[in-house]
């Protein structure tokens, strides 16, 4: 524990929220969110459906556009220039609910396709890093197959190694384990365990309170666009401030 | 213990895979109705077809120079003999001829080049036909340089006119179609809107109107000395008309790609004309295939239009054949004859995407 406190002290900023708001139309989905994300700490976001956690993170690499309020990502302000979104989303992985692999592409080519045509890489080389990271989520021998061919703990694997690709500062997963069948979520939070051993900066939307309790450094609370708790897994999950966590953790640790 | 139940071993599954006689009764035969209605068509299959097949081959001529080769009473295949070469390349002078017999063969070649899959240095196949065969097919055909003696477009006709028409009018419609569609999805409010009107205009008039107006109408609106080939106005016609067709079938396979696609390719930092060539469109193209070739295929055919304007594609140059004194009354064998070659080569295109799509499918 010490250690673990030790190195959020010293952790520069990587991922700064002042002020942040946004709409759907009329809809107000992010409220004056106010955060900090520390190089090398694991946060978990949680919260009733629609209460904005994954907006908040889609707002980070700009797959959401956020219209008040500043986001720094590793010290670069995210403004509505394309060049330099691009170069934020290269530093920032992402891991979608519905995985998001690219079904006409191989398993390998989906992995390699951003070394190659982003980083400019030779494909050779792309390949070899491609297959490091394919190995690392144990899954280096379905490399030649397509993600249609499959199964959804798998896809997700390969959708990690992916990101881990490019050599990411920072991991959004977006409800990583939502759409796998039970018998696949623990093959994928292995993976994001050992990530999250390894001291990558992580960011999940989960609902996955093994895992929070885990590994995060902080659980974040969110309700209806706004943070409304925000602590260590332990006093979060023993001592709930809020009324509203309350419910919502008795709702899903009740069962 | 009784609760605990035994793995099921898997079985075969039943056989039905029986034989032709049983498949006969079983959907031929199966009651005195369906006995009935089977007779009666197999009965109207032999009554109609016995006399058509009798015509075209049986009663046929085949050999001979002029009509009096054709005395049987059936088909008169003699007149397709006789006119052959002009039903295929028009008036093109006849010791030319192998100037267009090189520019298609070179097309074929190439085109099987990129069709066979075990041929190597697929690139360089695209390359060439794409950028390096149109020069040499204009220079080829049209001559004028390379001391290739000039052919004026008013002497193409025939399948090769038709060929020219439907090749130039398939490679130009679809890449602007392509842009088209992705114009009209773009969040950009001029470009958008320029893509709507050009598409919606297009689409809204007649492709006989379109090439009227490039015939007739465009010649008075722009200085004579600038004088457009009408060859070169239908072909423009005709690609910017079919483009409007193809961006809207485009826009339909664009569509139905979920936008997880580009989100997770734009999360890798590709920018958007990456995510749009590598992710989206050959998902979208695997699925456009059927509308993109129904749209070739209509193109095609719908060439034969521009004997509105006075060119001799395969069908004008056949129909003006039927009105030689020296053949008058073989019409039947005249369109009989252009709609086989039309079939030909819009079933080929059929089966040609058919296989594209079985090879693209991987299994999503």
């Amino acid at each position: 524990m010490s250690t673990q406190q030790a190195k959020l002290d010293d952790g520069a900023p990587m991922i700064e929220m002042r002020g942040v708001n946004k709409w759907y139309g009329d809809f107000h989905v992010l409220r004056d969110i106010d955060f900090t994300v520390k190089k090398g700490e694991r946060i978990v976001i949680c919260g009733p459906s629609g209460s904005g956690k994954s907006t908040l993170i889609r707002c980070i690499n700009h797959l959401e556009e956020h219209q008040q309020g500043e986001i720094v990502v590793g010290g670069t302000p995210l403004t509505q220039d394309i060049k330099r979104i691009e170069q934020i989303r290269r530093r920032v992985g992402m891991v979608f609910q519905h995985f998001n692999l690219f079904p006409h592409l191989t398993v390998l080519e989906n992995c390699s396709l951003a070394l190659v045509w982003v980083q400019k890489r030779p494909r050779r080389e792309a390949e070899a890093t491609a297959m490091k990271y394919l190995e690392r989520v144990r899954i280096a021998d379905q490399a030649k197959k397509y993600p249609g061919q499959l199964s959804g703990g798998q896809q997700q694997r390969v959708a990690i190694a992916r990101s881990l690709c490019m050599h990411p500062e920072v991991m959004l997963f977006d409800e990583p384990t939502s759409a796998l069948d039970p018998e696949m979520i623990k093959e994928v939070l292995d993976v994001m365990i050992e990530l999250a051993e390894e001291g990558m900066t992580m960011l999940c939307v989960t609902h996955e309170m093994g895992f929070a309790k885990t590994v995060a450094d902080r659980v974040i609370f969110m309700d209806q666009g706004q943070i409304i708790e925000e602590n260590a897994p332990e006093p979060f999950f023993n001592n709930p401030q809020s009324e509203r966590t309350q419910l919502f953790l008795s709702q899903i640790l009740g069962h | 213990m009784a609760n605990e139940k035994t793995l099921v071993s898997a079985r075969a599954a039943p056989n039905h895979s029986v034989g032709p006689v049983a498949w006969l009764r079983g959907n031929l035969f199966n009651g005195p109705i369906s006995s009935v209605f089977t007779l009666l068509a197999i009965w109207a299959l032999i009554a109609g077809l016995t006399p058509v097949f009798e015509w075209a081959f049986i009663n046929a001529d085949w050999l001979g120079e002029t009509r009096e080769a054709c005395d049987s009473g059936g088909a008169c295949w003699v007149f397709i003999n006789a006119r052959f070469e002009q039903f295929i390349y028009g008036f093109y002078p006849d010791e030319l001829h192998w100037r267009v017999n090189l520019t298609f063969a070179l097309l074929a070649g190439l085109l099987a080049w990129l069709a066979i899959p075990r041929l190597p240095a697929k690139r360089w196949a695209a390359v060439l036909t794409l950028i390096v065969f149109p020069v040499v097919a204009f220079v080829l055909l049209h001559g004028g340089i390379f001391g290739l003696q000039l052919v004026p477009t008013y002497k193409w006709g025939g399948l090769m006119l038709t060929l020219v028409l439907a090749v130039v009018g398939i490679v130009g419609a679809l890449p602007i179609g392509i842009m088209l569609a992705l114009g009209r999805r773009s969040k950009m409010p001029i470009i958008k809107s320029v893509c709507v009107i050009f598409i919606e205009f297009w689409r809204g008039v007649p492709l006989i109107t379109v090439l009227f107006m490039a015939s007739v109408m465009l010649p008075l609106f722009v200085p004579t000395e600038v004088n457009l080939d009408k060859l070169v106005r239908a072909l423009i016609g005709i690609t910017l008309f079919q483009s409007a067709y193809i961006a809207e079938v485009v826009r339909g396979g664009l569509q139905a790609i979920p936008r997880g696609q580009s989100e997770a390719a734009a999360a890798l930092g590709l920018g958007y004309w990456k995510r749009t060539g590598l992710i989206v469109l050959p998902q979208a193209l695997k699925m456009m295939i059927p509308g993109i070739v129904n749209t070739f295929i209509a193109l095609f055919k719908d060439t034969s239009l521009v004997l509105i304007i006075g060119l001799f594609d395969l069908l004008a140059i056949v129909q003006a054949s039927l009105a030689d004194p020296d053949w008058l009354g073989y019409a039947i064998e005249g369109y009989v004859f252009a709609a086989l070659v039309f079939w030909i080569f819009c079933f080929s295109m059929s089966r040609y995407s058919q296989h594209l799509e079985r090879k693209l499918h991987t299994g999503h």
